[in-house]
């Protein structure tokens, strides 16, 4: 697959009497959309910032770009942006842009490119402690842009944005992804993650349930039928596919089987005197799968 | 630490309050070292500061050769005061604004980020003091012009120890000032404890004892403020022309000792700081 830009092997984190990670092994390779799923306090941050150097693992192992989480050598190469961004609410937007900046130790011109790329130049020279909650986050998104890095870490980043602001994440995103970028990308938004990633983990209780592509992860595809009579239509449909791979709700019949068996099942009803009303290919959303693995969605770490 | 310097300068340079503490650190500076004392000699008025002196003696702190005592003189408690707000500002909101993340995830080490803070504060201590001995001089020398006496200004090398001895003092009280930042990560405790301790607790011993419990005298000769007053004191004995020496200049240890507590208290800061920030996670 190319090579691992992240890779943890039994990384925890303890609290006192809690354990916000467990034994979470994960790996980020090159070029990928990354995304890390869970429900709030699933260990998420936890495990973001142990990568970003900032919180240090009470067990396991980290390594970023092949180096120790937080060295300069790892930290060189990735933009970070965990939870809110932060920034001096005393400066503009292009001052802490160039405070940022001179820590990473690029030039000064790369502020305004970063300025650009969020749509924010014209109100560079405005105070942080008045931008909106949309533009402060587009601020940090900036500042993790800044160092041009191969992998990015990013928590919550359409926090705070209106949908034509997640719009644009979204596509900002998506072209880092197509640009080569690494993302690391942390969401509870399921739906933004289903059309931004490569691969997913599903942490929940601070341990990673799984770890594999979207479309592992959503499984067999099916189809969803409406016909009528619904007693002779279920007759038919169960003969056809067998009864095991039927299942009714709602007042539709969901089959366990190919897109491709969709002219087939039409003909066999036609052929039943049965009227069909709806027939389309199923899926399975992100969010089914993911309440279904983390239970309600919430967690109590 | 060149670009974690630079961008602590940036901060430092367009932060408000930097500049609210520079120019209130001049205004107590000039209105205690300058314009009550004159204005009791030109009034002929005697005020709380100076009372019972000798009104010569009075002018005379005001003339360019005092200009190295005179400066010092609220560095050991008020000007100390402000100093340390400063270094607790600097450090303490990092934590509050959450800006601390924001500095450790660029590429510079956790100590390079430090380090880098604590040479962008000593160069702005250094500016300050600068500023304190440059306004003071050219207000001496006005003073001087107007009563028609000499513009004695010191040498050089009286200057430089006086510019030195000042960089440690309030170098010494920004320093404890950064170290509550670091460990209360916030910026409202450390000021208000720094400030009970500098303007309450360091004068309470002193005075207990002085008269009290005599039998305390070795722990006050270790206390920051005493040997801060203690090095204003070498430069400047009983007070220098003046003939009373400001609040918190005590004759407690001498110079060289005081001298050397100072930088101790400087550099066990500054270890304290460095461990803070290598080993505590940032959340």
């Amino acid at each position: 697959m190319g090579e691992q830009l992240v890779e943890t092997d039994d990384l925890s984190k303890t609290y006192g009497a809690v354990r916000a990670v467990d034994r979470v092994s994960l790996s980020v390779w090159r070029g990928e959309v990354y995304g890390f799923l869970g429900p709030n306090g699933a260990g998420k941050t936890t495990t973001l910032r142990m990568l970003a150097g900032l919180v240090r693992p009470t067990g396991g192992t980290a390594t970023v770009h092949g180096d120790q989480p937080g060295s300069p050598r790892a930290l060189a190469r990735t933009g970070v942006l965990i939870e809110a961004p932060r920034f001096y609410p005393y400066l503009s937007g292009r001052d802490n842009l160039r405070v940022v900046a001179r820590y990473a130790g690029v030039p000064d011109r790369r502020v305004e490119a970063a300025l650009d790329t969020v749509d924010l130049a014209g109100r560079g020279g405005d105070r942080y402690a008045g931008y909106s909650l949309g533009m402060k986050q587009r601020l940090g998104v900036a500042a993790a842009l800044l160092k041009d890095p191969e992998l990015l870490i990013l928590d919550e980043p359409t926090n705070g944005l209106d949908p034509a602001g997640m719009r644009d994440m979204r596509a900002l995103l998506r072209d880092l992804g197509e640009r080569g970028h690494t993302v690391l990308l942390s969401s509870h938004l399921l739906g933004e993650v289903q059309q931004l990633c490569d691969r997913v983990g599903v942490i929940s209780g601070g341990r990673l349930l799984t770890e594999t592509t979207v479309d592992d992860l959503l499984g067999q595809a099916g189809l969803l039928v409406r016909a009528e009579p619904a007693a002779e239509a279920l007759a038919c449909l169960e003969r056809l596919v067998g009864a095991g791979n039927v299942a009714s709700a709602d007042g539709a019949f969901r089959l366990r089987t190919g897109p491709e068996q969709a002219g087939r099942v039409s003909r066999a009803l036609a052929d039943a005197g049965v009227t069909l009303t709806e027939l389309r290919p199923l899926e399975r959303t992100l969010e089914e799968v993911f309440l279904e693995m983390t239970g309600d969605g919430r967690t109590g770490r | 630490m060149t670009g974690s310097f630079q961008a602590e300068i940036l901060k430092l340079r367009k932060r408000p309050a930097t500049w609210v503490l520079l120019g209130v650190t001049l205004a107590l500076e000039l209105l205690f070292g300058y314009v009550l004392p004159y204005s009791s000699w030109a009034t002929s008025d005697q005020n709380f500061q100076t009372q019972g002196l000798d009104p010569q003696a009075v002018l005379a702190g005001t003339l360019p050769a005092e200009l190295v005592p005179t400066s010092l003189g609220g560095f050991p408690v008020f000007a100390g005061a402000l100093a340390l707000i400063l270094g607790a500002l600097a450090t303490g909101s990092e934590y509050g604004w959450g800006t601390m993340q924001t500095a450790l995830t660029q590429r510079p080490t956790r100590l390079a980020v430090y380090a880098g803070k604590l040479a962008a504060l000593a160069a702005a201590i250094l500016a300050v003091v600068l500023a304190v001995f440059a306004v003071n001089a050219a207000t001496a020398g006005l003073i001087a012009t107007l009563e028609s006496r000499p513009l004695d200004y010191p040498s050089l090398a009286t200057l430089a120890e006086g510019v030195g001895s000042g960089w440690l003092i309030m170098g010494m009280w920004c320093g404890l000032g950064a170290v509550l930042g670091f460990a209360f990560r916030g910026v409202a405790l450390p000021v208000g404890l720094g400030v009970v301790w500098v303007l309450g607790v360091e004068n309470l011993v002193s005075a207990v004892a002085d008269s009290l419990l005599t039998g305390l005298r070795p722990l006050r000769d270790l206390l920051p403020g005493v040997n801060a007053g203690s090095l204003v004191w070498s430069l400047a004995p009983g007070g220098g022309a003046s003939g009373e020496p400001p609040p918190g200049v005590i004759d407690a240890v001498s110079g060289g000792r005081a001298g050397i507590a100072l930088a101790t208290y400087v550099l066990g800061f500054a270890v304290v700081g460095a461990l803070l920030v290598r080993r505590r996670d940032v959340a």
